[in-house]
């Protein structure tokens, strides 16, 4: 059975990511030959790199919904299940939230994880790195994000089972935010601003959605629609406060080697 | 001599080789070790399924190395040439015009969304909501956010040409965003915040990235680190906006 359904959601993949490429194609042909009319540069090395995207990207998508997905999912539900807790399982017998530690810290070493993995952040991180002429380097970037990342993820968790207002978690952490963006040093700024927007993508999203989805419904008392998506603003928030942190480390840092020389 | 350079392009594959085998291991090490580390000490089971797991892991490795060597390839050279053509053009409306539809072209098409907006459309259909029904509602909210990337690459690409800061572009929009959303209908809040991570796809990031760059390094006067990136946190901004206002027209 494995290989043929394998087969069968690696073509319909593969439609989905040739139908990605195509307007993008479109577009970019629309330009090379109607306004700048201009033969492209490398045509045949330009072609193989697209073939190389689109298939490396189907294969990417195939075994994660294959392999990981499904595992992460039924990891999601069983951490949570109130019987793992350590709840009686009876209708209105609240839970101290600390109960859900290993949902927390499962939350957050996922969260971490998947962003390591995320091709976007892969791709904008080389793209930094070459950019700055290597002052900023592309993995600890990536650890900066992760870990926003994953600390957004135990903070979702703690306000799901906690029933806490998101608002109240945006308000402060975009007040964070605006701290550090008249702190941190002027060229991280829109790299930081870049990266949350990144971090909510292929890998992340179903993971943490399942993640935060389960919660919401195996916690009494909460709204899988409105405490569900919540999960999402704050992995975008959280990596802007972590990637400036960095920023403004690493400056500290080169600061005070200065002072001692 | 063609003993040394057959050598010489041996280790060279060797190290290329090993270069590979280390970031993939870098990739994807710590996502194995969370999944193996709580299912088999956490959960106390073993993991089911093996052999199809470590045949789709195998997958995803293979497929990550193949998209990576594809980004320095294509996606990157691609992005970069055609803004700095472009820009070297001098024409402001063609390079606002190809970031528009490159925007608009890129997330129309979407999967991901086109997953999204079907499902809210059923959602709607099941509350009882009138006005636009079932399909035509699930393609109104896909345009509406596609004309929402479109104007936001568009806008982005304005901000580089005249070298405007993004952060208060950004702060500003999200300000925006919380003071409208308490006005949005309940149900359409969900898809609006959803919409934001969407829209920026495995494909359009490095390409979007790569214009920002280039374009910032060809106009005068441009920081490539201060102008050129931004345009991807504009492109998820935007969307929350437009379906939010979308969401309040149609009620």
């Amino acid at each position: 059975m494995g290989a043929s359904t394998t087969a069968a959601s690696f073509t319909s993949l593969m439609l989905d990511t040739v139908r990605d490429v195509v307007p993008i194609i479109l577009v970019l042909g629309f330009f090379q030959f109607v306004v700048i009319r201009r033969p492209v540069p490398n045509l045949s090395r330009v072609l193989a790199g697209l073939a190389f995207v689109v298939v490396g990207l189907a294969l990417f998508l195939v075994g994660l919904e294959n392999a990981l997905f499904p595992l992460g999912r039924s990891m999601a539900t069983q951490l949570s299940d109130p019987t793992f807790v350590g709840a009686s399982g009876e209708p209105g017998d609240a839970v101290e939230w600390w109960r859900y530690y290993w949902v927390i810290l499962f939350g957050a070493a996922i969260g971490f994880a998947a962003t390591i993995a995320e091709p976007s952040l892969i791709a904008v991180s080389l793209k930094a790195q070459d950019v700055s002429g290597g002052a900023v380097r592309a993995w600890p970037l990536r650890l900066a994000v992760a870990l926003g990342v994953g600390l957004s993820i135990a903070f979702s968790t703690f306000r799901i089972v906690t029933g806490a207002p998101l608002v109240l978690f945006m308000v402060v952490g975009y007040a964070i935010v605006l701290v550090q963006t008249l702190l941190a040093p002027r060229s991280i700024v829109p790299l930081a601003y870049d990266s949350g927007g990144v971090t909510t993508s292929t890998v992340t999203v179903p993971l943490v959605t399942a993640l935060g989805l389960g919660l919401a419904a195996a916690v009494p008392g909460r709204d899988v629609l409105a405490d569900g998506f919540g999960v999402i603003a704050l992995a975008a928030m959280f990596p802007l406060i972590t990637v400036m942190g960095y920023a403004q480390l690493s400056q500290i840092r080169a600061h005070r080697s200065r002072r001692r020389r | 001599m063609a003993l040394q350079r057959s050598r010489r392009a041996t280790t060279g594959a060797i190290q290329r080789g090993t270069e590979l085998l280390v970031d993939t291991v870098r990739n994807l090490g710590p996502i194995v070790a969370v999944i193996a580390a709580f299912q088999l000490l956490v959960i106390r089971e073993p993991i089911p399924d093996l052999g199809r797991t470590l045949e789709g892991l195998l997958a995803v490795a293979a497929g990550l190395a193949l998209f990576i060597r594809g980004l320095r390839l294509a996606l990157f050279p691609l992005g970069e040439s055609m803004a700095s053509l472009l820009a070297r053009k001098g024409s402001v409306f063609w390079l606002l015009l190809f970031g528009f539809l490159l925007g608009f072209g890129t997330t129309v098409a979407e999967p991901a969304l086109i997953a999204v907006a079907g499902e809210a459309a059923d959602a709607r259909d099941a509350a009882g909501g009138d006005g636009l029904e079932g399909e035509a509602y699930a393609i109104a909210l896909r345009y509406t956010v596609a004309l929402a990337v479109g104007c936001a690459i568009a806008l982005g690409v304005v901000r580089i040409v005249r070298g405007w800061p993004i952060q208060w572009l950004i702060l500003a929009g999200y300000a925006l965003v919380v003071v409208i959303t308490p006005f949005a209908p309940r149900e359409v809040v969900g898809v609006a915040y959803d919409s934001g991570g969407v829209t920026t796809s495995t494909i359009t990031v490095p390409l979007v990235a790569a214009l920002g760059v280039g374009l910032s390094m060809s106009i005068k006067g441009r920081n490539p680190m201060l102008d050129g990136f931004g345009l991807i946190a504009l492109a998820s901004l935007f969307p929350i906006l437009f379906v939010l206002g979308f969401g309040m027209v149609t009620g």
